[in-house]
């Protein structure tokens, strides 16, 4: 396998040979382990000392199901500190295909300039062969635009990462966006800007032509094939991830009526936890209404070739034609329920726009909510929320102060309720009303995540056992534990949703670990599972201690301390010392 | 005594005519419980993976108070 760079300076390409330190890692392990060893701390995220990695999981691009994840990492203009962000797509199977462990995005030209790298396999050479070639036609366009000309230049069998007008307007909201499987621009690493770290490199797109691409070499063929099937009948048997299973008939937003009955729904920028508009934006009303519209029932969709759980949704418009794919969980909430409207379509439209100009939806959310509590548009008001966010892709001043962030429209307002932590927009549970999940938004090193420790599954769901959500009891050890397994998940290339599985069904947890032995060659047990993800934790940690972020940034917003959240009149009463015990005791 | 209801993703087939969102009223014994109100609604207890009373989940033996609002789920799971 093989770290590829591409030097932006001079538009180069080398390849190197994998450190001894890297290789028995992947994803999230591989994307932290060089940012943590390359990356000045104090640099600024869009000049010419940051650099952008993206890898493959361990076993992305096996038969390993739901495994076509990609980490990119970076340090993030948006928390300024070190960031993951994974996605599925099949531009991370086509890398590993490639043999590409790592591609490390490096150095900034001397002048502006958008360029598209082109990936393919140079047969005779038996490597990777790169190829830089102009995209200004790409660049202050729509992606819905973009993303069918880019298959027309480059062929319908490649893959595409890229980024949109966020990142070309610098936002620190920007998403990386990859290609879906009917090659649309709806797949995102999401969070935390990095966006706006590719185009700053004057990178517009990534485009990866697998053909006669040797794909992933397996160390141990019995092995791999043993675990894999061992998390197939985990992944077929478990009530939330097989076959018109929870997730297949209702995609992620199947969450939003749980969220609401247990308090937990953020409702109007925080203001409280029930939304009274909640069953409209839901899963089940995005089932029903598909149904109503088409006629027929209509399942979801695969976000990458090889996922047996297929969560992804596409909203139908009431003539039905296609309106978005796809209407996760956290999009639904945050521009929905965290604005105060109801309309799944306001909301189709909204996602729509973000991928158009590639926004995080969460970020976007949390910043139209900060935005109504200061009276820019009143909550509630859809075509108003869609006017803003159609300022942001035209890059108008409002338009780059919302690009900014969550964080920062609250502090050109005013505003003292903004639901964040270390820069970053929290996301679709409230963590006075779930304070496990409140502990892994106010210590992770990612700024506020649920996917970076999510103690939902306990407090909420009755996965994994059952915890009361409103007390903090034992919860600081529970949110360490899942923090360190879900840096491991991340770095094997499956998607988190294999926890819901895995967590409840212990034959399906080894198969994970199984098929990492598989393809590297290791012995690794249950056990190393927290270990590795541990160790994978502390350069997160000490990166972002070195840029300047260390324990007193662990903290909730301060509202949220002393203002009650409705309807269980809940406080965020962690004790300090028990957020600080996280990671003090790893 | 008289409770309200509502049945959510998989088990909403249990009461197929109550609109998304909306409340069915159930008319049980006094000191009923949790497990009391499933056998009314015919959901087996095995597909209630979690049961809301006003807002906390709460187990099958938990006793019923007149004018209470219950949530019933399935095994559900997303983010």
């Amino acid at each position: 396998m093989w770290i590829l760079r591409l030097n932006m300076a001079d538009r180069t390409y080398c390849l190197e040979e994998v450190p001894e330190s890297l290789r028995n890692l992947g994803g999230r392990g591989v994307t932290s382990s060089i940012v943590h060893a390359e990356v000045p701390p104090l640099c600024h995220p869009l000049g010419p000392n940051n650099k952008l990695v993206f890898a493959p999981g361990i076993v992305t691009g096996t038969a390993a199901p739901s495994s076509g994840r990609i980490s990119a990492g970076a340090k993030s203009p948006l928390t300024g500190g070190i960031k993951e962000s994974n996605a599925g797509s099949s531009w991370g199977q086509h890398l590993a295909a490639l043999q590409v462990k790592a591609l490390v995005v490096e150095g900034q030209p001397s002048e502006k300039g958008h360029w598209v790298a082109h990936l393919t396999w140079d047969v005779p050479a038996g490597r990777p062969r790169v190829t830089f070639e102009p995209a200004s036609e790409y660049v202050g366009k729509d992606l819905y635009e973009v993303f069918p000309a880019l298959y027309k230049r480059y062929g319908a069998k490649v893959a595409v990462a890229g980024c949109g007008l966020a990142g070309e307007f610098g936002y620190a909201n920007a998403g990386i966006v990859y290609n879906d499987m009917k090659d649309g621009p709806t797949r995102y690493s999401g969070r935390g800007g990095l966006g706006s770290v590719l185009a700053s490199r004057g990178l517009k797109f990534i485009v990866i032509d697998a053909l006669g691409a040797p794909g992933v070499t397996i160390a141990d063929s019995s092995r791999f094939e043993q675990g894999r099937k061992m998390l197939v009948d985990a992944l077929r048997e478990h009530a939330i991830t097989k076959p018109k299973g929870g997730l297949n008939t209702y995609g992620t937003a199947i969450l939003i009526n749980i969220l609401n009955e247990a308090g937990g729904l953020p409702t109007r920028n925080f203001s409280s936890g029930r939304f009274e508009g909640a069953a409209s934006t839901a899963g089940e009303a995005i089932f029903e209404g598909n149904k109503q519209r088409l006629g027929r029932e209509l399942y979801n969709h695969a976000c990458s070739p090889g996922c047996i759980i297929q969560c992804s949704n596409t909203w139908h418009r009431p003539d039905g034609s296609e309106h978005v794919s796809c209407v996760e969980y956290e999009s639904s909430w945050a521009l929905g329920a965290n604005c105060g409207i109801d309309s799944l379509d306001d909301i189709a439209e909204l996602i729509r726009l973000c991928n158009a100009y590639g926004l995080d939806t969460i970020e976007t959310g949390g910043t139209l909510g900060v935005a109504m509590e200061a009276g820019v548009i009143p909550f509630g008001d859809g075509a108003a929320a869609i006017r803003l966010v159609q300022e942001m892709g035209q890059g108008t001043p409002l338009g780059r102060l919302l690009g900014s962030g969550t964080e920062t429209v609250g502090r050109v307002y005013g505003v003292t309720r903004v639901p964040t932590v270390k820069g970053q927009s929290m996301p679709a549970y409230e963590p006075r009303a779930v304070k496990g999940i409140g502990i892994t938004y106010a210590t992770s090193t990612m700024g506020a995540d649920h996917t970076a420790g999510y103690t939902i599954a306990p407090e909420i769901l009755g996965v994994s056992g059952k915890l009361d959500p409103l007390s903090p009891e034992g919860k600081a050890a529970l949110s360490r534990a899942f923090q360190a397994t879900t840096a491991f998940i991340d770095s094997t290339g499956h998607c988190l949703f294999i926890a819901f599985a895995i967590l409840d069904i212990a034959s399906g947890f080894e198969g994970m670990v199984e098929e990492c032995n598989g393809v590297l060659g290791t012995s690794w047990t249950n056990d190393d599972v927290v270990r590795i993800g541990a160790e994978i934790l502390k350069k997160e940690r000490a990166f972002n201690e070195a840029a300047g972020i260390g324990k007193e940034k662990d903290r909730m917003p301060e509202f949220m301390k002393y203002e009650p959240l409705p309807p269980h009149n809940q406080v965020f009463d962690v004790p300090d010392v028990a957020l600080d015990s996280v990671y003090a005791e790893f | 005594m008289r409770v309200r209801v509502r049945l959510f993703a998989m088990l909403r087939h249990y009461l197929p005519d109550v609109p998304l969102g909306s409340y069915a009223e159930r008319d049980l014994p006094e000191g009923a419980t949790v497990s009391d109100l499933l056998a009314s609604l015919q959901v087996p207890e095995r597909e209630a993976r979690v049961v809301f009373v006003n807002g906390r989940a709460r187990p099958p033996d938990w006793p019923l108070q007149p004018g209470d609002e219950v949530g019933i789920f399935p095994p559900i799971g997303g983010g």
